[in-house]
């Protein structure tokens, strides 16, 4: 959320004209509403608003300190941000939160634990020692998978590969590469005020085409990867234009349509994947397309083993790209206007309808740009192991990441460990992976209502910190 | 019955909505209460209802105290409240909303038994005890018309049933004139003055001096969350207009005589298909602005008048191309009547919006790019797509200051800035530049006396720096002082043109769509540039006496 | 908003009549021109009693292309009159209804007389009874729907209704062997997610599509973890439920074809029309449906009445998960007796589109429901004679059906005005 650091201080600077909205319910509703007019205006201008109401706080004493003041100031944001409860407070406290219900779950889903609670009042300490025992297996497998795994540094002073010090975090930013593509897919819808919760069946437009360039056409290697990727996020953007036009044409709710097209496109891949003349491998009864050729692979570099797929660069490129679009470009600021205020912004001469088909347009691009880099990078063949669930953990992802290119790559790279972490954590503790779906739950659960968050860790109530703003119905 | 309050206070954050109110209503009293916009007047009533829970007070009835947590309990205690917004579900019938709450059940009956209720609705003894009551009181109330489609007076009287059929005593009416015509609001002043005969009292709140000059038995004045003062009905418009405000208000906006020159608009038979709700369903053939036709000069107001909802606002919005509309609108000679809200906002039309919060501003944009909001893709805020942001902010810092618009930054969002500071902002990006017409609707709707001021003034220099001005607003008031040339607005059409020095009463009847006669109106003909450009000069050219 | 959709719209009511006359054509023209020219000569053959039944109705014999062409110049007829003449709301609705069964009839009467379908005849009871089977879930589903949407919160959580549902029925009762507690338990994990659906929607004022979705989400993964963690290595404590037997009730399961279809079955389809009649009635024609819906479209009108405006959405909410809880029970101890992972499969986003498809009315969900039931049912059918027809492309139909509808192609659908609108007293 480097984007956006003008959240935290925004408790202390802006209290000052609230007169018109005195019911408590509005505090949270408004300020922080993923249409937020963030961008380093917000943020600068938040960042100046709080520096004079801090240190108006303490002039009385701090007048001679004038050097220490912006220090004073800063501290006192901090506080207040922790006070409050602002948005990145409540993200830390929620992903806490999960963590820690998810370390019950696991404990008392374990036999061995569960056995060891039965008798609990006669040994209270084997009990609890059981308990954390599975717990912290658990965790540590996650985490040696996800991030670092501390024998692999003993192994390399022993003659081990250096490499595979690096070896889990190039797994994670792996994992993270669609989600990140996904995620930025229903941020940008969500900017203009559109859910999409489509990204699966724009994932899997994108992906089918993808496949077929890759495998069903011959061209000179970059040029290749090139045209696989265009054709990936071209393939996208058709389903998400299709949800679009529909919503401008006809009123049609974008929720509705894009559930229905998930299974639509969920049909047809099965379909496309069971016939022979379409995309299945011949001579194969399983749901499995050909590989796409090695020229139309994307390649990974940085050094020996293990190394960064160039698709997570182009997933950083697609973030910086939405992040201009949205705080820097007159497209973005309608984006962003319609999502805010889609009456406001038909009054001021925008095009309500244009902006909707534009927006999905990209969204499903960018999804379909997650199936292209799936295939292109990691799994060179099209199936329901490649798949996976990437279109629907987009969702968490954007949630998680409030809908801002930067918190959604870091949201993404949250996720993209777990889900590096649970083979591991499955293999080594037989905790089924499915924990940690559990916990990306929990997490954008507990992000989506901050009031429960406040209440739980006693926070005061603050203003702007959810996503709760675009509750609005199927009318509109 | 007696209703006293003593002490009510309530305060949202830092400001004091009630400050200490003490109010008793004798039985049989109709009660003035009156406050300018913001005063606390709807609080108040709203914790005299259970919708708000006051933070000191009491509330007593007949002398014993009762807590009122819930509108349940002001039923209980025979308290009974026709809202500013009404309470009714538009879908459901008259008898529906009536019964909704204290719904009869049917009784299957067994022999000689008491009867079992059986949960089913007994939906024809709610029509009979609507049927009753409406002719008790003169109310003509149908029982089984949906509250959609019924006017908005028929649908107050429907308010007023309800409160009757739960046996209020003491009935609280919330700016009840605000969407009656003045011939309405006679015939509510007789039903209130028959429920009086009765023996229950009413609690009148409303900001305007002359209503409750006419119904008052007495009149309580709120300033700012306090209880200023009780006068009789007797008491002058100055003292009352000063007591509510605080200082001594010029009751007319001083102006010159309007210099009108060459027509800036001319609307030729502009028509919008019927209400947007029910077009869709296929079933209203009725169109909400029906071959409205009218011109506008530079350096003249036109003031539309007429009761909300008789095709006002679809006739802005219609102006603004935000709706599809027949017939023809050429603005300096060319033809727009197809162009789209953002050619018509570039070729020089500036639109004040009826309803702010959500068609003229984004609250949770910051003050800065609400003042760009219109004007966000033109140079200098951007540049092919890549938007200024340093020049958005000089721009802001120079509206700000120009318009006086308090803020804490330029930054801050503008849903944080009161009412009038909001319209400041949507008044500063429209007239901060150059324009050939202003179209404002409902301009100073809710806001305090200062700021409505700031904004007829304004409104009245960007007239005669020779801007075409369209005024569209249901408060006379607003009008008289305003308009240089009044049309009003019923069902969709215009009943006739008038000028500023018409009396109240014509223009009444007008608003109820009485046109009493072309003959005595030649006026009303003038509007109609189809009938003769020189009649429509004449109308430009009336002055007020 | 209101107006943008307004003025969206406009053109559509404009245009719908043709919309409406080209695809009914579109429908007549598919049904001469590939199930009437690509059917093989013969007869398709309906049965209409299952085999070994005492009362046997004697089967029906139809000559396949004739009657195929027949039914596809009907459906253009009533194409070109509905592009012709003004026709009544019940007219249009039944237009609609005789160009579909056209077309499913032109579809298995070519289907039925292929070459690959061996001579087996439709038998027209199973059909039902598959469709009916099918609809249960969807039914249930829809009218949880309907209680949490007339109050004015939405449920998109119906899917982890049916799967948390589906889960705990048949964990207790295998775990406690007693097929009651399973419905029952299964129906208070439906009614739990509608308490939770409820606490944060209207506690914690979350948007409610983000929170259902969340919610499936967080059920689809607790679910896969416990069955791998618990269900897997324990299977016969945790996973071996039996299932309900069926019950005919007397005399009216004996009536030929209606009796089997109808009134011979599990439990399951008793509760579900009491289900309906009780929802439908109760929403329609009693003093609490009157309030539900006076919550639904206008709720500070019914606070200022008097009436619990929150009180009445968590009871609904809970009361509706507990209805989808009966669905997602049915799913294991009403038909199969074990669980598996992610086995609602998207079940609960059928239902919501049966609601919205069936106007946010119970009878209506219930309809469409059955419908797409029946497209369940047929996709099996046309499966187990191996018609050429890919069954993936046929289970797409239900989705796209529902896209035409929210369209607004077959009439315009409007939620309850407060639907997914948090209340707060101002």
């Amino acid at each position: 959320m480097s984007d956006d650091p003008g959240g935290v201080p925004a408790g202390s600077g802006q209290d000052q004209g609230g007169t018109e909205n005195p019911r408590p319910g509005d505090g949270p509703a408004s300020p922080a509403s993923p249409a937020d007019p963030a961008g380093s205006a917000g943020a600068g201008g938040d960042a100046a608003a709080s520096g004079p109401a801090g240190s108006a706080d303490d002039q009385g004493d701090a007048s001679a300190e004038r050097g220490l003041g912006r220090f004073r100031g800063l501290d006192r944001a901090i506080l207040d941000a922790i006070i409050h409860g602002s948005p990145t407070v409540v993200t830390i406290l929620a992903v806490i939160s999960a963590l820690v219900l998810g370390a019950l779950i696991i404990a008392f889903s374990d036999t061995a634990v569960l056995h060891a609670w039965a008798s609990f009042f006669s040994a209270p300490g084997a009990a609890i020692s059981a308990a954390w025992q599975s717990i912290a297996s658990a965790y540590s497998a996650l985490f040696e998978g996800a991030i670092f795994n501390p024998h692999t540094v003993a192994a390399a002073f022993h003659g081990g590969s250096v490499g595979a010090i690096f070896y889990p975090l190039s797994e994670t930013a792996s994992e993270a590469t669609p989600l990140v593509l996904t995620g930025l897919s229903v941020a940008l819808a969500f900017r203009a005020g559109l859910f999409n919760i489509g990204a699966a069946s724009q994932w899997i437009g994108g992906a089918i085409v993808v496949t077929y360039l890759g495998f069903a056409v011959s061209l000179p290697p970059v040029i290749h990867v090139i045209v696989c990727l265009a054709g990936g996020f071209a393939g996208g953007a058709v389903m998400g234009w299709l949800v679009g036009d529909l919503k401008a044409r006809t009123g049609a709710h974008e929720v509705i349509v894009t559930i229905m097209l998930n299974y639509i496109m969920y049909d047809l891949l099965s379909y496309v994947l069971d016939t022979p003349k379409a995309l299945q491998l011949p001579h194969q009864a399983n749901l499995i397309s050909p590989n796409i050729a090695a020229d139309a692979q994307l390649p990974h570099v940085g050094g020996p083993p293990p190394q960064v797929g160039v698709g997570f660069l182009v997933a950083l490129a697609a973030a910086a790209g939405m992040w201009w679009l949205l705080e820097r470009s007159t497209t973005g600021f309608e984006f962003r206007t319609v999502g805010a205020n889609p009456s406001a912004a038909r009054t001021a001469g925008m095009s309500v309808q244009k902006t909707w088909i534009l927006a999905m347009l990209l969204a499903g691009g960018l999804a379909g740009l997650s199936g292209a880099v799936t295939i292109q990078g990691s799994f060179y063949s099209l199936n329901f192991q490649s798949y996976g669930t990437y279109g629907i953990d987009g969702i968490t992802v954007a949630l998680l990441g409030r809908a801002r290119p930067a918190g959604v790559v870091l949201a993404a790279l949250l996720f993209g460990a777990l889900n590096a972490g649970g083979p591991v954590m499955e293999a080594a503790t037989s905790v089924p992976i499915d924990i940690a779906e559990v916990i990306e739950g929990l997490i954008v659960l507990f992000v989506a209502a901050p009031p429960l968050i406040r209440a739980v860790f006693r926070l005061r109530e603050a203003r702007g910190s959810g996503m709760e703003a675009i509750a609005k119905g199927w009318n509109g | 019955m007696e209703l006293e309050l003593r002490g009510i206070t309530k305060r949202f954050g830092s400001l004091v909505a009630n400050d200490h109110i003490d109010l008793a209503v004798a039985p049989g009293e109709i009660r003035g209460l009156l406050g300018e916009n913001g005063a606390g007047k709807t609080t108040l009533m709203n914790v005299l209802y259970g919708l708000v829970q006051p933070d000191e007070g009491e509330i007593l009835v007949d002398g014993k105290q009762v807590t009122i947590h819930s509108p349940k309990d002001a039923i209980n205690a025979k308290i009974g409240m026709v809202h500013q917004h009404f309470m009714l579900v538009p879908v459901f019938t008259v008898a529906e909303n009536v019964a909704l709450g204290v719904e009869q059940q049917r009784k299957l009956k067994i022999g000689s038994l008491p009867g079992i209720p059986t949960g089913l609705l007994d939906r024809g003894r709610a029509r009979r005890q609507v049927i009753e009551l409406s002719e008790r009181y003169g109310l003509q109330v149908n029982p089984d018309v949906r509250i959609e489609d019924l006017p908005v007076g028929v649908q107050q009287r429907v308010e007023i049933i309800k409160a009757l059929l739960r046996q209020a005593s003491v009935l609280i009416l919330d700016e009840p004139t605000a969407v009656l015509t003045p011939g309405e609001t006679e015939d509510l002043f007789r039903v209130m003055r028959e429920l009086r005969e009765g023996g229950r009292s009413i609690v009148f709140i409303s900001h305007k001096l002359k209503e409750v000059q006419t119904i008052a038995d007495k009149i309580t004045v709120i300033r700012r969350g306090k209880v200023v003062g009780e006068r009789p009905p007797s008491t002058s418009d100055a003292e009352l207009a000063a007591l509510m405000v605080g200082r001594p208000v010029e009751l007319k906006v001083s102006k010159e005589p309007a210099k009108p020159a060459d027509v800036v608009l001319e609307v030729t038979d502009l028509t919008v298909a019927g209400a947007a709700g029910l077009a869709a369903a296929g079933q209203d053939s009725r169109n909400s602005v029906d071959g409205v036709s009218f011109q506008v000069r530079a350096g003249e107001i036109l003031g539309i008048a007429g009761v909300q909802g008789n095709g006002q606002t679809e006739l802005c919005e219609a102006l603004m191309g935000l709706l599809p509309s027949g017939g023809q609108v050429r603005l300096d000679g060319k033809d727009i009547s197809r162009a789209t809200p953002h050619d018509r906002l570039r070729s020089g039309i500036s639109y004040i919006p009826e309803d702010r919060r959500e068609d003229g501003l984004v609250s949770d944009f910051s003050v800065a790019d609400n003042l760009v909001l219109d004007l966000y893709d033109r140079k200098p805020f951007a540049s092919g797509i890549a938007m200024d942001l340093p020049a958005i902010r000089a721009n802001a810092r120079t509206l700000t200051t120009e318009f006086d618009v308090r803020t804490s930054s330029i930054d801050a969002t503008v849903g944080t800035l009161s009412g009038g500071n909001q319209q400041k902002v949507i008044l500063a990006r429209e007239v901060g530049r150059r324009v050939r017409l202003l179209l404002a609707s409902q301009p100073t709707r809710g806001l305090d006396v200062g700021s409505i001021e700031f904004v007829h003034r304004r409104i009245i220099e960007e007239r005669d720096q020779g801007v075409a001005v369209i005024i569209v607003s249901s408060e006379l008031d607003e009008i008289y002082a305003l308009a240089d040339r009044i049309a009003v607005m019923y069902e969709g059409q215009i009943t006739g043109f008038r000028p500023p020095s018409v009396p109240v009463t014509e223009l009444g009847l007008l608003m109820a769509g009485v046109r009493n006669g072309a003959a005595a109106d030649p006026a009303g003909s003038d509007g109609n540039p189809d009938d003769g450009p020189p009649g429509g000069g004449s109308a430009g050219r009336t002055e007020p006496t | 908003m209101t107006a943008i959709v307004a003025a969206v719209r406009a053109p559509i009511v404009a245009n719908r009549r043709l919309i409406a006359a080209v695809t009914f054509v579109a429908f007549g023209l598919i049904d001469i021109l590939i199930f009437g020219l690509f059917s093989h000569k013969g007869d398709a053959t309906f049965a209409f009693s299952l085999f070994g039944a005492k009362v046997t109705v004697p089967s029906l014999h139809v000559p396949a292309r004739p009657v195929t062409y027949a039914l596809g110049i009907a459906s253009v007829l009533i194409g070109v009159a509905r592009a012709t003449v003004t026709e009544s709301k019940l007219l249009k609705r039944l237009s609609i209804a005789a160009v579909l069964l056209f077309f499913v009839l032109a579809m298995l009467l070519w289907s039925d007389t292929g070459s690959w379908a061996d001579g087996i005849p439709i038998n027209v009871i199973t059909l039902m009874q598959g469709t009916l089977a099918a609809s249960i879930p969807l039914i249930l589903g829809a009218l949880a729907g309907c209680m949490g949407e007339r109050s004015g919160v939405i449920n998109i959580a119906i899917e982890g209704q049916l799967l948390l549902g589906a889960f705990t029925a048949a964990v207790v009762a295998s775990a406690v062997g007693v097929l009651w507690l399973g419905l029952l338990s299964g129906s208070l994990a439906g009614g739990l997610i509608g308490a939770m659906l409820a606490l944060f929607a209207i506690r914690f004022l979350v948007d409610q599509i983000i929170l259902g979705v969340v919610i499936n989400l967080l059920i689809s993964g607790l679910t896969g973890y416990l069955y791998d963690r618990l269900l897997v290595p324990d299977a016969n404590t945790y996973n071996n439920a039996s299932t309900f037997s069926t019950v005919k009730i007397p005399v009216l399961g004996d009536i030929p074809v209606i009796g089997p279809i109808f009134f011979d079955s599990t439990i399951f389809l008793y509760i579900t029309y009491a289900a309906i009649i009780l929802v439908q009635v109760g929403l329609f024609s009693t003093r609490w449906g009157l309030r539900v819906r006076a919550v639904g479209e206008h709720p500070s009108a019914a606070d200022t009445v008097g009436i619990n405006v929150l009180g009445i959405r968590y009871r609904n909410l809970i009361l509706g998960g507990m209805l989808a809880g009966i669905g997602g029970a049915y799913l294991t101890i009403g038909s199969v007796g074990t669980f598996s992972k992610d086995m609602s499969s998207g079940l609960g986003y059928i239902a919501l589109a049966a609601m919205i498809f069936g106007r946010w009315t119970p009878l209506g969900a219930t309809l469409a429901a059955l419908l797409f039931g029946f497209t369940t049912a047929l996709g099996s059918f046309l499966g187990s004679i191996t018609v050429p027809i890919s069954p993936f492309i046929l289970g797409m139909a239900p989705y796209v059906a529902t896209i035409i509808a929210v369209a607004g192609l077959v009439g315009r659908v409007r939620a309850p005005a407060a639907d997914g609108k948090p209340y707060l007293r101002e």
